[in-house]
């Protein structure tokens, strides 16, 4: 064969007569973040104080969740155990802040801390596959909680702490500073997630979850990104747990029960697994299911089934949605224009 | 392709590898001489893939060493890449969640990964599938796209495990030509004997784990244990 005809044969390659995907260029995740923190500011100016409040809160879910996507969708460990973080970095930030009342020193503390715990978990999570790690950090989520009744001298058992606050500037209400407050950690934490995964890092974490031996020969130490996709997915369920205190004021192991935990768990599969934007759904879900649940049980006098009827919606949701959108509600507006395209 | 730093003598000295009472390699030994395309063929169970995860270190020898450039080595899957030794799957293994072009863009370690990732896919004819996912993709396309993450990271050893399974008649010519031109060292397990015979400049045989020949394309196609091991004794 002549060096002209092996050029020709290298590339004669199949016409396969599939409609390959053109690759699409996505905006930078900081142009994304400052038009999501105009709209946020824009709100608090418009919603009442109540709506604003809901608004904080959704902003702290919104950390929580992103980590956990990442963690879960992305690296494919599933945690059952991030409520029991997210009272990790509460009851930091509550100490801290009771010792020195300085906001942004107990903020660092809180993420230290979760540090080192998601570190410690993460470290055993990277040895287990599957149920197996389902069970140790549900494991985590039940035997956390409990701690504080071990050293209730510190925790003060199932009461909880105050979270002493310094009040916020007079000319800005309580519940619009939340808001800011919760969203501005929530912007950063998102932005600095999407900065890491659109990166090696990400493609790293998907590559283990997709296959390992695979992963391993393209140069993966599979172990040390699983524990580092654990360690951030820790960091943000921190800040979630930090910003729920400074929002009540206090923290108790009631706030951060297994339900919790499951969830998370459930409202990033609604959203879109693996999805920022999922994440961002799922954060909106976390507060508004419960209180529609809540709103129906008031409505049906049943004050019985209140307290589990949140789960009962949560469930049904995720059912109505993974039938009509396998990929969450962040996968809806691609699938419509997937729909548009096929049918011109 | 990159000689420099330069090509790697990889050598594999006394392998025996056992699985409880199976003796998957028994006393296997190996010279690679750098930029040298050596096939490993056998029947099936001869022990091939076994030799392919020890150099890989996804299986500890029984006994037996390996050297890389004359040191000892002990290998670790994820050191392979920074050493300069890529390998392939049998079974295509790529990233089902990611598009070609991030498959292939995994195995480039360095800055510039998209960019080699697409020269990658234009040199094995496949870069116009870049923003497909390869779940969507014909078997013989995905090969493709597993040699192109193989050739991302410049090897300087590259290990091909049954390359051509699932390719036609043209692309196993391409194929063939792309492993000669790739200019380094090649290992090679391949049942597709035209190939092999035609790439190879030395061929280790195995049967039942046991190396029974190793020698040029020419020595071994004449080797009558060669033959009694594909064939059966005669009658």
């Amino acid at each position: 064969m002549t060096d002209m005809q092996q050029k020709a044969s290298a590339s004669t390659v199949p016409e396969t007569g599939l409609n390959v995907p053109k690759r699409r260029r996505r905006p930078h995740p900081a142009l994304v973040i400052v038009a999501g923190g105009i709209l946020v500011v824009a709100l608090t100016y418009v919603l009442p104080p109540f709506r604003n409040y809901q608004l904080a809160t959704m902003g702290a879910y919104f950390c929580v969740t992103a980590g956990l996507t990442v963690l879960t969708g992305l690296n494919g460990q599933l945690s059952l155990g991030h409520g029991a973080l997210m009272a990790t970095g509460a009851y930091t930030l509550a100490l801290t802040q009771n010792r020195w009342v300085n906001l942004p020193l107990s903020f660092a503390v809180a993420v230290l801390v979760t540090t080192a715990a998601g570190a410690v978990i993460g470290l055993a999570a990277a040895r287990l596959r599957g149920p197996y790690l389902a069970g140790l950090t549900l494991a985590v989520a039940i035997v956390v909680p409990s701690v504080t009744s071990t050293f209730d001298e510190t925790f003060n058992s199932d009461q909880g702490l105050s979270v002493i606050l310094n009040p916020p500037p007079e000319t800005i209400p309580m519940e619009r500073w939340q808001a800011w407050l919760c969203w501005g950690a929530a912007l950063v934490v998102v932005l600095l997630l999407a900065l890491l995964i659109r990166g090696r890092f990400g493609r790293d974490l998907r590559a283990v979850r997709d296959d390992e031996t695979a992963a391993k020969l393209a140069g993966i130490n599979i172990a040390r990104t699983q524990v580092l996709a654990f360690v951030v997915s820790a960091v943000c369920a921190g800040v979630a747990g930090a910003l729920f205190a400074v929002l009540a004021q206090s923290v108790s192991p009631g706030a951060f029960p297994l339900t919790l935990s499951l969830f998370l768990v459930m409202a990033i599969v609604i959203g879109g697994l693996g999805s920022l934007f999922g994440a961002l759904w799922g954060a909106v879900l976390l507060v508004l299911l419960p209180t529609l649940a809540q709103s129906v049980g008031e409505q049906t006098g049943s004050q019985q089934l209140e307290g589990n009827l949140a789960l009962v919606v949560f469930g049904v949701v995720l059912v109505v949605v993974m039938l009509a959108a396998p990929g969450g509600l962040a996968s809806i507006p691609s699938r419509i224009s997937r729909l548009i395209r096929r049918n011109r | 392709m990159s000689t420099d730093p330069p090509l790697k003598e990889l050598a594999l000295h006394n392998i025996t590898v056992r699985f409880g009472g199976l003796t998957a390699l028994d006393d296997v030994s190996l010279r690679v001489a750098p930029g040298r395309i050596v096939g490993v063929i056998g029947p099936n169970g001869a022990g091939k893939t076994t030799l392919f995860n020890v150099i890989c270190g996804f299986v500890n020898p029984t006994s037996g060493s390996l050297t890389l450039d004359g040191q000892p080595w002990r290998p670790r899957p994820h050191h392979l890449n920074r050493l300069g030794i890529a390998r392939t799957l049998q079974g295509v293994g790529q990233f089902a969640g990611m598009t070609v072009l991030e498959n292939v863009m995994v195995g480039a370690r360095n800055r510039h990964a998209e960019r080699e990732a697409l020269t990658a896919l234009e040199r094995c004819g496949v870069a116009r599938y870049a923003g497909a996912h390869p779940g969507a993709l014909p078997y013989a396309i995905r090969k493709r796209i597993e040699l192109a993450r193989a050739l991302v990271a410049k090897p300087r050893i590259l290990m091909l495990d049954e390359p051509a399974g699932g390719l036609d008649s043209d692309e196993i010519r391409w194929l063939g030509t792309l492993i000669k031109e790739v200019g380094t060292t090649v290992l090679l397990v391949e049942h597709h004997m035209d190939l092999v015979m035609s790439v190879c400049d030395e061929i280790l045989v195995l049967d039942f784990g046991k190396s029974i020949a190793l020698g040029t394309p020419g020595e071994i196609s004449e080797n009558p244990r060669v033959t009694e091991a594909y064939l059966g004794a005669p009658a």
